[in-house]
């Protein structure tokens, strides 16, 4: 770890106006503090977050569930609020890293890092979710842009995840064993208008699979996945999983899935 | 009073560990302490043009820099391996230099090129960044299956071969397979394991010029061994001014055995610069550069006759040695796994050829089982196989071969004391519920599962090990352990021993062998080790010898402790030696009601000529004091052995192998402290489990590891096992006064193939270690596809 001045802001604005070119946000640190150990990352500030009070909380209405961005994952997950209106999501909070990472980390920097086998990203992709910032308000399609890439500019922070409530929603992923990270996590969301499908974890960015969408919204069963034959072409191949076996391993989910629902 | 040995004792030291009081290496810190970061090498292979170290000397707090050709002008030795192979053209093995710091070549990524040595850890690798090392790259050989068949990594080391090694009858061998009735046959690879140890390694080299003593704080599993190889082989410091501790150490399974370069470089650059250094790795560091395991590539033939009966065994292994021949890693895939390939069955011939290369990867060396798992791997797999193809239930085929007659000397090397095979195996069928297995088949079947089930009946070697039997073949040490039972004034015992504890919990099992001996209540059992400076030598603990060995020791002078205690206890009882009898305690003078507690004769011994009824309560010609060394070395290994039978289910559409039920029934001999045995099974068989379907390491061609932290590589965790189901049937060890045979590497060595039958059973097709859920997809799908096609 390189030295940096450590500084914590009590509120948004001064968090903004802490920000520089050479500063990081803190919330829950489960990816910046291992980054600053191997010194793949380094920064002159490091601006804690987690004392401002308006970022944190759950509110729930008829529409949407808002969760604030330092949130924490065991938050998310025993939250009653969200296990009423959208229970895959408190599912996918449970299911996120070890007992640790979901008393630390929090939602905001998971979406803000954008891994692309982290889980939060493809529930806010599949709830349609819009993103709340300091600054604007942009919907999940367009906040992911690529790998460990997003639309927020530098010092921008998230202040809120707003998700739409589905009539059904589930997700099921395939861990990989060693870090718990998605080797492929599957999101599904049925509205009154739509079938949103998000995939995590198989491709360099999370994303929205059409043919699963497009075969649900015409039968939203278990049987209409049968059939499909998902394409492998764009997605990760690695030392754990090969595209072909990311391509099956979306199948499996999606039926998993849709088996919880 | 009710014996110590064999009881639950709870464990004397778990308070330390518990509540944070433990005292590691890296919990010690000195005055005017320093801090060093190696800088390692980026490349697997590679010439070192040009180290520019002057941007680094002039960074922030450098104290100083270092560099192979420092060490070199030095005449500082390398490290060395401990055992000498010859292979079978009668030539002694070849092993290239291994320097502390690389002189001209760097050999696998990770490599040590050089020190720098800072005020703060920060000043360190900050400094670190700067030193500029210009490298020539060249084509890395990293397939051993490759080695011999690419370019010389050295100079002189022809096809990379460090030895090509035979053991067996070649001649008989062949015959009894050309009049084999079947003949089965496995190509098998056996997957490199990284030790992964909960505390990482460290060292801190601390001099003292104002009286030329060196102490190294170091994580060994042996410091008295350490201190010798870096005195004698190294040059680093004579041997009597150079103190070696190892404190409280978080787990070693093997990859804590050897004096590493951290170690050599910090205490000879403590000498350098008159101040202490100190060396934590990082996790990654210890994935890079702490000794791998296992990483063997086998062929092998079993010959069978009409009636089932093994004929004869043939065994080509080619092992991955690494970059260097590490300090156990030529003895590793030869003595200690050539003799065990026939385990538990009466074979009458054999033959096994063993050819180590060098490869630019991590040097490779003993962990957990050491070269045991690797024999145990490849006879049960192919056991296994052979009842199947032959048509014969997995438990009957083996009974049929098993050796039944005690001592049995082996066609190869080892002459077993004791055993009951078919005790433990029939124990185990009845424990798992063998006769049941097909109605569990069926239930998992209608929830789309693939249910297997896989024996391993497996034997090891330990207590390693007779010190004229090892040096015959090249061992370059004895391995007997030494002890030192040293009774207090007061009555309290202090029992130095030159095993070390890493989490074997020594100080209860060795406190229950005493408190029994002696009668002496454990709590006032004190057991001391890790410290050159304190008791004697000491050959320290690997290879399941701890007890058996050390253990064997210490019950030795327990007895010397006895004896002299008669002597004493007789004059002051006014009686002869001949007729004091020791009894929990107590010297009692035969036909009398007249006796001594072993703690007033302690004390009589220390303060003689204060104590009471006579003038002196010592004898003409007996020293005052009592204390008593012993030396043990044994007469022969010990022989555990066990059947482990394992089910699991395979989910067919992600291909993953959940084991699902675990039963071990092992022959330890005598066992001291059932719970602390009981940890040591569940350890290893996380160790084995996690090397059948979890545990991998992979460098890609050009020598990177890509598994070098926990985001890749697969450690196994509490929610990848079901409950293990654990039993023991027991016959003591001959060879060794305790009847202990060892327990600390059975999980490791008997899991492996117990898990592979079982996914082989379920999913009916050869899949190779670690059965990761990919991997038995694509099984199930070319099976699939086979089918189809037929």
């Amino acid at each position: 770890m390189k030295t940096f001045n450590f500084k914590s802001a009590n509120n948004i604005k001064e968090a903004s106006k802490l920000s520089s070119s050479r500063s990081t946000f803190l919330a829950g640190g489960m990816t910046l503090i291992p980054a600053l150990k191997l010194r793949l990352a380094a920064y002159s500030e490091v601006i804690n977050i987690k004392g401002i009070k308006k970022l944190s909380g759950i509110k729930a209405s008829s529409k949407s569930v808002k969760i604030g961005s330092i949130t924490k994952h065991v938050e998310v997950s025993n939250s009653k609020e969200v296990k009423k209106s959208i229970p895959s999501l408190a599912v996918l909070a449970e299911g996120i890293g070890d007992p640790q990472v979901r008393n630390r980390g929090t939602i905001g920097g998971s979406i803000a890092n954008n891994d692309p086998a982290a889980d939060y990203p493809s529930a806010c992709m599949a709830l349609n979710a819009t993103i709340h910032t300091n600054i604007k308000k942009v919907t999940a399609d367009k906040f992911f842009k690529g790998m460990f890439e997003t639309n927020l500019k530098k010092g921008e922070l998230i202040e809120a995840i707003e998700f739409q409530i589905p009539e059904k929603s589930a997700y099921a992923k395939y861990p990989n064993p060693a870090s718990r990270y998605a080797i492929v996590g599957v999101y599904i969301a049925k509205f009154k208008t739509e079938v949103r499908v998000a995939i995590t974890g198989a491709g360099n960015c999370v994303f929205r699979s059409k043919e699963l969408e497009t075969a649900l919204s015409n039968n939203f069963s278990s049987s209409s996945i049968d059939n499909l034959n998902i394409s492998s072409k764009d997605l990760n191949s690695d030392i754990h999983a090969s595209a072909e076996y990311r391509a099956h391993m979306i199948e499996v989910m999606a039926k998993k899935a849709m088996e919880n629902m | 009073m009710t014996s110590l040995v064999g009881s639950r004792v709870e464990r004397k030291e778990d308070k330390k560990f518990l509540t944070g009081k433990g005292r590691y290496t890296s919990d010690i810190n000195l005055v005017h302490q320093t801090y060093a970061c190696f800088v390692r090498s980026p490349h697997a292979r590679a010439k070192i043009v040009k180290i520019d170290i002057e941007k680094a000397l002039k960074a922030p707090g450098v104290v100083k820099v270092f560099t192979g050709d420092d060490i070199a002008k030095e005449k500082i030795g390398g490290l060395i391996a401990g055992w000498k192979i010859v292979s079978q053209d009668g030539k002694d093995m070849k092993v290239p230099d291994h320097p502390p710091l690389a002189k001209s070549s760097v050999n696998y990524v990770g490599d040590h090129v050089a020190v720098v040595i800072a005020e703060t850890l920060e000043n360190a690798k900050n400094a670190a960044d700067l030193v500029n090392v210009s490298y020539k790259a060249m084509k890395a050989i990293v397939d051993p299956g490759e080695s011999m068949d690419s370019d010389e990594i050295y100079e002189g080391i022809e096809q990379n071969l460090c030895f090509d090694f035979v053991l067996g009858d070649k001649g008989k061998t062949d015959d009894a397979f050309s009049s084999a009735d079947k003949v089965i046959e496995l190509d098998l690879r056996n997957n490199r394991l990284i030790p992964n140890a909960m505390e990482p390694r460290a060292c801190i080299g601390d001099y003292n010029s104002s009286t030329d003593d060196l102490t190294l704080y170091t994580t060994s599993q042996n410091p008295h061994l350490s201190r010798l190889v870096l005195s004698a082989f190294g040059g680093i410091h004579p041997e009597h001014k150079f103190r070696v501790v190892a404190p409280d150490v978080g787990g070693g399974f093997g990859s804590k055995i050897y004096a590493y370069a951290e170690d050599a470089v910090v205490a000879w650059a403590s000498k350098k610069i008159e101040r202490p250094i100190k060396w934590v790795a990082e996790r990654s560091e210890s994935f890079l550069s702490d000794c791998h395991g296992r990483d063997h590539i086998t062929n092998v033939k079993l010959a069978l006759d009409k009636d089932n009966k093994i004929t004869g065994l043939k065994v080509n292994t080619i092992a991955n040695i690494g970059a260097y021949a590490s300090l156990f890693s030529t003895v590793t895939p030869t003595y200690l796994y050539a003799p065990l390939i026939l385990g538990v069955y009466d074979i009458p011939t054999a033959f096994c050829n063993v050819k180590a290369v060098f490869t630019n990867t991590a040097p490779v060396d003993a962990y957990r089982g050491a070269g045991r798992p690797e024999a145990t791997y490849l006879i049960e797999r192919i056991i296994s196989k052979a009842a199947k193809e032959v048509g014969m239930d997995q438990a009957e085929f083996r009974k049929n071969n098993f050796i039944n007659k005690f001592p049995h000397q082996q066609c190869l090397v080892h002459n077993i004391d004791s055993g009951d095979y078919r005790a433990h195996l029939d124990k185990a069928l009845e424990i798992s519920d063998y006769k049941n297995f097909k109605n569990r088949k069926s239930e998992s079947a209608t929830k789309g599962k693939l249910r297997g089930i896989g024996f391993s009946t497996y034997l090891e070697a330990c207590g390693i090990a007779p010190s004229a039997v090892v040096m015959s073949i090249g061992a370059g040490v004895g391995l007997w352990e030494s002890a030192e039972v040293r009774f207090n004034a007061t009555g309290n015992v202090s029992v130095f021993t030159g095993a070390h504890s890493h989490g074997q919990g020594h100080a209860t099992t060795f406190a229950q062998i005493v408190g029994d001996k002696l009668g002496v209540a454990i709590e006032n059992i004190d057991v001391i080790h890790g410290d050159t400076d304190k008791g004697p030598f000491g050959m320290g603990t690997y290879g399941s010898r701890s007890l058996a060995v050390g253990g064997s020791a210490i019950a030795k002078a327990c007895d010397k402790i006895i004896e002299k205690g008669k002597k004493v206890a007789a004059h002051m009882l006014e009686g002869k030696a001949e007729d004091v009898d020791f009894k929990e305690g107590d010297f009692i003078l035969k036909n009398s009601n007249k006796k001594k507690t072993i703690g007033e004769i302690a004390f009589a011994c220390y303060l003689p000529g204060q104590y009471g009824e006579v003038k002196s309560p010592l004898p003409e010609g007996i020293e005052p004091g009592l204390k008593e060394t012993s030396f043990y070395d044994p007469v022969n290994f010990s022989f555990p052995a066990g059947t482990h039978i394992c089910e699991v289910e395979v989910d067919q559409d992600s291909g993953e192998t959940k084991v699902v039920k675990y039963t071990a029934v092992d022959d330890f001999g005598t066992i001291i402290n059932p719970m602390i045995v009981e940890g040591q099974v569940h350890g290893g068989l996380a160790q084995g489990i996690g090397q059948a379907l979890y545990e991998n390491s992979h460098y890609d061609k050009s020598g990177q590891l890509t598994t070098a932290s926990y985001m890749d590589y697969t450690m196994p965790r509490a929610d990848n096992f079901p409950h293990f189901k654990i039993d023991y049937t027991t016959t003591p060890a001959t060879s060794n006064p305790l009847g202990s045979k060892g327990c600390g590497e059975a999980g490791a060595i008997a899991a492996p193939p117990a898990v592979m039958n079982a996914v082989i059973d379920a999913i009916e097709t050869e899949v190779s270690m670690p059965a990761t859920a990919e991997k038995v997809w694509k099984k199930i799908k070319e099976k699939h596809s086979k089918k189809e096609a037929a």
